[in-house]
């Protein structure tokens, strides 16, 4: 018989850990096959955050360091500046990222670092329970925002593609997201673009995907899509923010 | 080899090269700034790499990183950056990376000063982050001995697969004496095994981790880390001792402030009082058996530090008050003076010889 589809050898057998409905999971999935399809998976080193995905090293099927809350881009550089021919990657939330771990994702897309970054923004502290994010809607609410965040006390969220865009280092910035399959498709396709970006050794590349959290929004798994794309992508739009030129 | 004059931070990045280290991740600060200046300078000649990182916090998570990919690496700092590294610190040892780290102490509290101080012993010989962890510490007295443990502190850190700290201070980093790059014996080592390398489709991913959710797996950690720290109470103390078993006072100070009390001993000496030195090398493992020696009937021993009376608590911890113990100590940079350590020693003596 045929084989139809397999799953890929970029993911363990380790079954996850994630809430059903939970977009987490599709985003590994599509991380691990455009390793594999890439050819990439045998020399890949990968950096889980602390979040959600902090057992993302279990995931992987491939070598992982396990970072602390915000540092897995400095934990990036060091592994990339021993293995320059290796390909690194990290993968964080936007409480890593766009908070406790701001400094460290801007100073490695600004010296230009070689690896590869995916950022899963579900404008939420899924881990710890559902706490407000620096990407927490205006109005959202969040249980240290009860009465949804206020812009007068929080400010307003932060668009870190965009921030991250006006840097030099940065050669790849595309904000996706994976509710629907035509969606799916098109981050597949964002992210094996920016790893091509490290591959080929042209510099910093990161691929914002916005995520569902139905457990902390309070939603079904398909109200959390339906939600998602009323309300963020608004805020957030999709599309390529920075890519090489052709040719450079 | 012959003997060249050097810097004491210029030493560190020296005996660091000499020691095969190729990677040092830094942040500057005073007095320390040498370090990174030199490894700017010296490490790309021998293909290695400097990266001058944001913060003392990226600093030490690229370390985390590097040496998680099996390189000997190294990051320097003094006291208000070393302390935003001990988050690292605690990942390092709880994912059982070696490295290298040199604080040169300044003084404190918060940003303190600029000069000499040794008000980083708790923060160092404790663990310095959260969760129950030991780095070894190594404190110098000279820019030979600095020399020689920055060599020694790389092996010692792959073989224990821990972090080593190199505690200095703000003179001892400034002072220029001649060192030599000794012939050394080459350690047999284990393999790096686990680093991250990428698989190449030959084996089992590696993961650098220290997260253990299972509580009974995390207690299995900790007493399996605890076990390794204390092989390292076993096989590593290091102490020089003079006149222990004889003294009527003893002076226990390690770095700077052993080499002014060894100026005080000699003084006292001369004018026959009978004065012993405890100078502990590691910091921890702390020479605890070394008091031992300390005869029942001596005057007291005399612990002199640049804080105001940390390692005081090791040396109480080692009598158990079989001997008084007194305490001299200067603050802010302020460094003692080999008669105020002499006035101190005559004050415990009360006139009788
Ligand atoms: C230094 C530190 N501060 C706080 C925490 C607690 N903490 C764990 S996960 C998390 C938030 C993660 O949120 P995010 O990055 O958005 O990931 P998500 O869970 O939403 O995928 C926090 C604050 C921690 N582990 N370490
Ligand atoms: S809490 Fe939210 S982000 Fe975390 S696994 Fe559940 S649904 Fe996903
Ligand atoms: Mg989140």
């Amino acid at each position: 018989m045929a084989i139809a589809f397999e799953k890929t050898r970029g993911l363990t057998d380790i079954p996850t850990h994630y809430c059903p409905g939970c977009t987490h999971g599709i985003i590994h999935r599509l991380v691990a096959e455009s390793m594999e399809e890439l050819g990439v998976l045998d020399k890949a080193i990968g950096v889980a955050p602390v979040g959600c995905s902090v057992l993302a090293y279990k995931y992987f099927n491939c070598d992982m360091h396990e970072a602390a809350h915000g540092r897995a881009p400095a934990v990036a550089t060091g592994i990339k500046r021993v293995h320059p021919d290796n390909f690194v990657f990290t993968y964080q939330g936007d409480g890593d990222l766009a908070s406790i771990g701001t400094a460290e994702i801007v100073h490695a897309a600004h010296r230009g670092e070689k690896i590869s970054t995916i950022f899963v923004n579900n404008a939420i502290y899924g881990m710890t329970g559902g706490q407000m994010a620096p990407t927490t809607l205006v109005g959202q609410k969040a249980t240290t925002a009860p009465y949804g965040r206020d812009e007068a006390l929080a400010g307003k969220p932060i668009r870190m593609s965009e921030m991250l865009a006006t840097i030099d280092g940065a050669k790849f910035v595309e904000r996706v997201t994976v509710t629907t399959p035509a969606h799916i498709r098109k981050a597949k396709k964002a992210i094996k673009e920016c790893f091509k970006v490290q591959i080929e050794g042209k510099g910093f590349g990161i691929v914002e995907v916005l995520s569902t959290c139905p457990t902390n929004w309070g939603l079904t798994p398909v109200e959390a899509l339906r939600w998602l794309e009323k309300n963020m992508i608004p805020y957030y739009p999709l599309g390529n923010f920075k890519k090489p030129e052709e040719g450079k | 080899m012959a003997k060249v004059l050097m810097k004491g931070n210029e030493a560190v990045g020296a005996a660091a090269i000499e020691a095969g280290c190729r990677f040092f991740f830094g942040y500057p600060i005073t007095p320390q700034n040498e370090i990174p200046e030199y490894m700017s300078r010296e490490l790309p000649k021998v293909g290695g790499m400097f990266v001058q990182a944001e913060s003392e916090i990226a600093a030490i998570n690229m370390v985390y990183g590097a040496a998680g990919a099996g390189a000997r690496v190294m990051t320097s700092s003094s006291s208000p950056g070393i302390s935003l590294k001990q988050e690292g610190i605690s990942y390092l040892a709880g994912a059982e990376l070696p490295c290298v780290i040199v604080n040169m102490m300044r003084g404190g509290p918060g940003l303190g000063g600029i000069q000499p101080s040794q008000t980083d012993y708790f923060q160092a010989t404790r663990g310095g982050g959260n969760g129950d962890y030991r780095v070894l510490v190594l404190a110098p007295s000279d820019v030979q001995e600095l020399v020689d443990l920055v060599i020694e502190g790389f092996d010692l850190a792959d073989e224990y697969r821990n972090p080593v700290m190199i505690l200095g201070d703000g003179m001892i980093g400034q002072m220029m004496e001649p060192v030599e790059f000794k012939e050394r014996e080459k350690r047999e080592l284990p393999p790096k095994d686990w680093a991250t390398t990428g698989t190449n489709g030959k084996r089992k991913p590696n993961i650098i981790n220290s997260l253990y959710l299972n509580a009974e797996d995390l207690e299995k950690h900790n007493t399996y880390l605890q076990n390794k720290y204390n092989k390292m109470r076993e096989k590593e103390v290091r102490v020089e001792s003079y006149n222990v078993e004889d003294a009527d006072v003893v002076i226990s100070a390690y770095g700077t402030t052993a080499r002014i009390a060894k100026t005080a001993i000699s003084k006292l000496e001369k004018e026959g009082y009978k004065v012993g030195l405890i100078r502990p090398i590691s910091l921890f493992p702390y020479p605890y058996d070394e008091f031992n020696k300390i005869k029942d009937d001596c005057k007291g021993v005399l612990t002199v530090e640049m804080n105001t009376g940390q390692m005081l608590d090791d040396v109480r911890i080692a009598l158990n008050g079989r001997v008084p113990t007194y305490f001299y100590g200067r603050t802010g940079g302020m460094v003692p003076t080999p008669e105020e350590i002499v006035n101190k020693v005559k004050e415990i003596y009360g006139g009788a010889k």
